[in-house]
């Protein structure tokens, strides 16, 4: 049996992290916030970006620029994967990882070449673990940026593009965590190139007259629409990872404050048995003599 | 007289959303302005001024390119960078 000092001790120090985090769990719903926020108020922009290239490439005669419509083959791929670069938020980090390494296994189990960019810390190890450090071609990390801009998303993007333009690969997808919910994060796959465009947009008979050509206007959207794409997911996985790490820590702070329930108690019944054990002692003394 | 749709977004958020009379825009190809049941067209934006009219009320916005795009539900600019001038 443990002495009743060391109880003390383990008492105190489950405490302690009890505190920690519950102080974390607090930050995570604050930033929860203000990222749900961002993200919610990022969306009209990709929305309407992504109605307009429907409308456009509905209209575009022949293949089109090769972002939307792709090499014709799918043998070389890019999976891009998203993931925050913190941990200390449950499996939020290991889901969009398990799902970009079951995709990549599955692509190479049918022969097909796959490559790696990851963005944020918690991507890069473990897929350098299962693939290699060769298969991975570019790491990103968000660290210190507060807010996303498009800004943070352009480095992704202007890799892509590249990697993509000197013919390295035919079909890219994304990798991230779509927020379904405060409760739900849901590992999402996004293909990127080609560019898959909803066309369920209503489509208009109406002539359109454009300045400059379609063919030029197309070709300067469909960059920028990769890069929101990318910004989406930046801000989708920001505000699901906070989410995450809430519930994670709400769930420590719980488990610690059972801990306490428990290690008391049992402090208590041992002190308490101590102090009868030593009253019999004293009686029995008393009656001996 | 029938009122103009018109929705201003930048990436990081929607700056303006409602029905105005009149909205002043620079193409890359020339400054427009654009009034309720204008024919559909899709035009790149150069960096300048969007003068939104509604009413008496008059409001400014600074833009970095982008796109704008009016279809017969109204306007909408997608702007790269846009501010309110003060």
């Amino acid at each position: 049996m443990a002495s009743l000092k060391e109880m003390r001790n383990r008492i105190s120090s489950v405490k302690a992290t009890q505190k920690i985090t519950k102080a974390m769990q607090m930050v995570a719903a604050a930033k929860l916030r203000r990222s749900q926020d961002a993200a919610e108020s990022a969306r009209p922009y990709a929305t309407r970006l992504a109605s307009v290239i429907a409308n456009l490439s509905a209209g575009v005669s022949g293949d089109g620029p090769k972002l939307l419509s792709g090499t014709g083959s799918d043998q070389r791929h890019l999976v891009v994967v998203a993931t925050s670069d913190r941990g200390l938020a449950g499996g939020f980090n290991s889901a969009i990882v398990r799902a970009a390494k079951d995709f990549a296994q599955s692509l190479l189990a049918q022969g097909k070449d796959v490559k790696i960019i990851t963005v944020g810390k918690k991507a890069r190890d473990p897929l350098r673990r299962v693939f290699g450090e060769e298969r991975i071609v570019e790491s990103f990390e968000l660290a210190g940026q507060r807010t996303l801009t498009l800004a943070s998303a352009q480095p992704v993007a202007d890799a892509i593009t590249r990697i993509f333009e000197a013919g390295e690969t035919d079909v890219v997808t994304l990798f991230y965590s779509r927020f379904k919910s405060v409760v739900s994060q849901v590992p999402t796959a996004r293909q990127l190139i080609p560019a898959a465009v909803e066309s369920d947009a209503p489509k208009s008979d109406a002539v359109y007259t454009y300045e400059p050509s379609e063919e030029e206007i197309l070709e300067t959207l469909l960059p920028r629409y990769l890069t929101v794409q990318i910004l989406s997911a930046l801000l989708e996985n920001q505000a699901g990872f906070y989410a995450s790490q809430m519930s994670a820590m709400d769930n420590a702070t719980r488990n610690a404050g059972d801990m306490i329930r428990r290690y008391t108690l049992e402090y208590n019944r041992t002190r308490q048995a101590q102090i009868t054990k030593e009253l019999i002692e004293i009686i029995s003394g008393a009656e001996a003599i | 007289m029938a009122k103009l749709h018109f929705s201003l977004v930048a990436p990081e958020r929607e700056l303006y959303s409602g029905d105005v009379d009149q909205v002043d825009a620079p193409g890359t190809e020339g400054d427009f302005g654009v009034l309720a049941g204008h024919a559909p067209f899709m035009t790149a934006l150069k960096e300048g001024r969007v003068t939104v009219r509604d009413g008496s009320a008059v409001r400014v916005f600074d833009i970095q390119g982008g796109f704008a795009d009016v279809t017969p539900e109204g306007l909408t600019i997608l702007a790269e960078h846009a501010v309110e001038a003060a």
